[in-house]
C-alpha cells in the first residue's frame, strides 16, 4: 500500500511537471511573435535589418509609429473600419436580437418555419460568384455599405440569443402583457435588459469580424480608395514587402531609418492594439456565449 | 410565402394574428432580407450550366448544360486544387481537434486558479488577431533572418537557413500550424466547459481506487466529453472544403502554387480575376454539394454509431 502511493505520487509528479513544460511552451509560442513585433516596432528601422532584436528594443524610436500614422490610406482605413465596427456591429446586434426575441415567443405562429428558414441558410448559400453578381445589381459594390448591409444577420448568432431568451420564464412575458404591455414594449423593456450578457458576447463577435475584415475591401472596393479598410491596407502594405523582399521599397518611407521591417511591425500594432487591449475584459462574455452555442447547437 | 401557404393551411385565427401583428410585421421583413440576400444567390447557380453573360441575364444567356462541369473535371488544375482543399481541410481538423482537447485537458489539471485564468487568457490572444497580421508574423517567423531558422541555426540543426516558403513540401503544415496557433484556445473553450460538467463525485471514486492522474483522464474525462467530440467533429467535417481560403490566398506564392491553391481560391481566380462565371459558380457548386453530403453522411455514420447527432 505504502508502495503504492509513492510510485503514484512520483507519476503524478512527473505528469505536473510535463504539463508545466507542455504550458510553458505554449505560452511562449504563442506570446513571442507579438512581443517581437511590439518590439520590432520601437526599434530603429535601419538597426533592425541587422537583426538580432528579440525581447527588448536596441535603439529606441518613436519614428515607425509617426511615419505609419502619416501614412494617408492608413488613416481612411482606420475611418472605414471604425465607422463600419460600429454601425456594423449596432445594427447587426438589434436586428440578430429582434428575430431572435420573434423566433423565440412561444404563441408565435410561425416560429418554427422562420428558424428553419434561417437555420438553411447556415449550410446552403450561393457561393462566391452569385454574390459577387448579386451586390454589384444591387449596387451595393464600389461603396461603403456592402460592408455592413449585407451581413446584417448571422443565423448562428441568432440562435446563440434564441437560446439565451428560451431560458427566460414565461411568466414575465404573460404578466407585461396583462398589463397591456405589446411585443415591441416586451421586447425592448422586458427581454433586452435581461439579456446584456448574451447581447455583449454578439456584439464582440460582429465587432472582431468587422475589425479584421479585408476580403470584402477587396473584392467589393478594389477600386476605391475612398473606402478601403484598415486591414486591407495592412494587407497591401505587407504583400508589396513579401513579393519585393525586403528593402526595394524603402524609398516609398523616405529617409533610412525607417525601413519595410520596422514600418510592417507597427502598422500591424496599430491594427490589432485596439482588440488586444479590449478582449481581456470581455473574456466572461464570449467564453458563456460560445458555451450556449455549443452545448445547445 | 411561409405565411400565404400556412395560412391556407390552416384556420385563421384573426384575433391571435391582430395580437401578434408585430411580430408577423417583422417576420415579413426577416423574411424578404433572408430571400434577397441569401436565397437570391442560389438563383445564380443556374449560371453553371449555361454560357452566362452579364449583358444577357441569367434567363437570356445560352444553355449548354454540363459543359463547365466538364471542363472542372478535365482540369488538371482543378483536380490538384480538389486534392490540396481536401489534404489541408482533413490535416487542419485533425490537429486543431487534438491540440484543442490536449490544451483543454491539461489545463484543467493546473490547480492554481490565477495561473490557469492568465494562460486561458493569452490561449484567446491569437483567435483576434486577423489572417492578415497571423501570415505578417508567420513570415516574419519563417523567413532566413526569423527566429526559426535563428534556432535551428543555433542548435546546429540545419547549416543553412531554410527558405520555408518556398518550398512545396512544407506548406500544408506550415498552414497547419497557423490554424493550430490561432484556433487552440479558443477551441478549447468548449472542451474546458463540457470537462466542467462532469460530475466531481467520479473523480472522487477513482481517487479512493487508486488511480493516478492519467487513469482518471483516460477513463473519466476522454470519455465524459466524448459527446462533445463528436458533435463537434459532425459539425466540422461539413466545413473540411471551406477551410481555407485567406491564410493560403495570403500566404502562397508562385513558388508552392501547386499545393497552396484552394477550390475557393480557384473560384475567386476564374469567377472574379477572369470573368468567367459560369465556371466560377460550377467550381462553387461542386464545393457546396459535396460540403452538404460530408454533413449528411457524419450525421448518418454518428447515428448509426449510437452518438448524438446534429440533427
Amino acid at each position: 500500500m505504502k508502495n503504492r502511493r509513492i510510485r503514484s505520487s512520483l507519476g503524478d509528479k512527473i505528469f505536473k511537471f510535463l504539463i508545466a513544460i507542455f504550458m510553458i511552451v505554449f505560452v511562449l509560442v504563442t506570446l513571442y511573435p507579438v512581443v517581437n513585433t511590439l518590439v520590432l516596432s520601437f526599434n530603429d528601422g535601419t538597426d533592425a535589418v541587422r537583426g538580432g532584436i528579440y525581447l527588448w528594443p536596441r535603439k529606441f524610436t518613436l519614428k515607425n509609429y509617426s511615419t505609419v500614422l502619416a501614412l494617408e490610406n492608413l488613416s481612411i482605413g482606420a475611418y472605414i473600419t471604425v465607422a463600419r465596427t460600429i454601425l456594423g456591429t449596432l445594427i447587426s446586434l438589434g436586428l440578430n436580437a429582434l428575430l431572435a426575441f420573434v423566433v423565440s415567443r412561444k404563441r408565435f405562429m410561425f416560429k418554427s418555419q422562420l428558424s428553419l428558414f434561417w437555420v438553411i441558410t447556415m449550410y446552403v448559400n450561393g457561393g462566391l460568384v452569385p454574390t459577387f453578381i448579386l451586390y454589384r445589381n444591387l449596387n451595393l459594390t464600389n461603396s461603403f455599405w456592402v460592408y455592413v448591409i449585407p451581413g446584417l444577420i448571422s443565423a448562428w448568432n441568432m440562435l446563440v440569443i434564441r437560446t439565451y431568451m428560451q431560458g427566460i420564464p414565461d411568466s414575465l412575458e404573460e404578466s407585461a402583457q396583462l398589463d397591456g404591455a405589446g411585443y415591441f414594449t416586451i421586447f425592448t423593456r422586458i427581454i433586452s435588459p435581461l439579456c446584456k450578457p448574451v447581447y455583449a458576447t454578439i456584439a464582440l463577435f460582429a465587432a472582431v469580424y468587422h475589425w479584421n475584415s479585408w476580403f470584402d475591401a477587396m473584392l467589393y472596393n478594389r477600386m476605391k480608395t475612398e473606402y478601403t479598410t484598415l486591414q486591407y491596407e495592412l494587407m497591401k502594405l505587407l504583400s508589396s514587402v513579401m513579393q519585393q523582399g525586403g528593402s526595394a521599397d524603402t524609398a516609398k518611407f523616405g529617409s533610412g531609418q525607417v525601413t519595410p521591417v520596422v514600418i510592417r511591425a507597427s502598422a500591424t500594432i496599430v491594427t490589432m492594439a485596439p482588440i488586444i487591449c479590449l478582449y481581456p475584459f470581455l473574456q466572461r462574455y464570449f467564453v458563456a456565449g460560445l458555451t450556449i452555442g455549443g452545448v445547445k447547437e | 410565402m411561409e405565411k400565404t401557404a400556412s395560412k391556407k393551411k390552416f384556420k385563421i385565427d384573426w384575433k391571435e394574428v391582430k395580437r401578434q401583428r408585430f411580430l408577423l410585421i417583422v417576420s415579413a421583413f426577416f423574411v424578404a432580407y433572408g430571400i434577397v440576400f441569401y436565397y437570391l444567390p442560389l438563383t445564380g447557380w443556374l449560371m453553371a450550366f449555361e454560357n452566362f453573360k452579364p449583358r444577357l441575364g441569367l434567363l437570356g444567356s445560352p444553355f449548354i448544360g454540363l459543359d463547365k462541369f466538364k471542363f472542372l473535371f478535365s482540369d488538371v488544375a482543378f483536380l490538384r486544387v480538389i486534392r490540396n482543399t481536401f489534404c489541408m481541410g482533413v490535416l487542419n481538423l485533425a490537429t486543431t481537434t487534438v491540440m484543442a482537447i490536449l490544451f483543454a485537458i491539461l489545463l484543467n489539471e493546473i490547480g492554481n486558479k490565477f495561473l490557469k485564468k492568465s494562460i486561458q487568457t493569452i490561449s484567446y490572444l491569437p483567435h483576434f488577431l486577423s489572417w492578415i497580421v497571423v501570415v505578417g508574423i508567420l513570415h516574419n517567423s519563417l523567413s532566413s533572418s526569423g527566429i526559426i531558422n535563428d534556432l535551428l541555426l543555433r542548435f546546429g540543426v540545419v547549416d543553412q537557413a531554410i527558405n520555408f516558403l518556398a518550398h512545396p513540401e512544407y506548406f500544408w503544415f506550415i498552414v497547419a500550424f497557423a490554424n493550430v496557433w490561432k484556433e487552440t484556445g479558443w477551441n478549447a473553450i468548449i472542451y474546458l466547459a463540457s470537462i466542467t460538467s462532469i460530475d466531481p463525485s467520479l473523480y472522487e471514486a477513482a481517487s479512493i481506487d487508486g488511480a493516478d492522474r492519467l487513469q482518471k483522464i483516460k477513463y473519466i474525462t476522454l470519455p465524459g466529453i466524448k459527446p462533445t467530440i463528436i458533435i463537434l467533429l459532425i459539425m466540422n467535417v461539413g466545413n473540411i472544403l471551406n477551410v481555407g481560403f485567406e491564410v493560403q490566398y495570403l500566404l502562397g506564392n508562385g513558388l508552392v502554387q501547386s499545393v497552396s491553391q484552394t477550390i475557393d481560391i480557384y473560384v475567386l481566380k476564374w469567377g472574379i480575376s477572369q470573368n468567367d462565371f459560369s465556371l466560377g459558380t460550377a467550381a462553387g457548386i461542386f464545393k457546396s454539394v459535396v460540403s452538404i453530403m460530408l454533413i449528411v453522411l457524419c450525421n448518418h455514420l454518428a447515428k448509426k454509431a449510437g452518438e448524438e447527432k446534429l440533427f
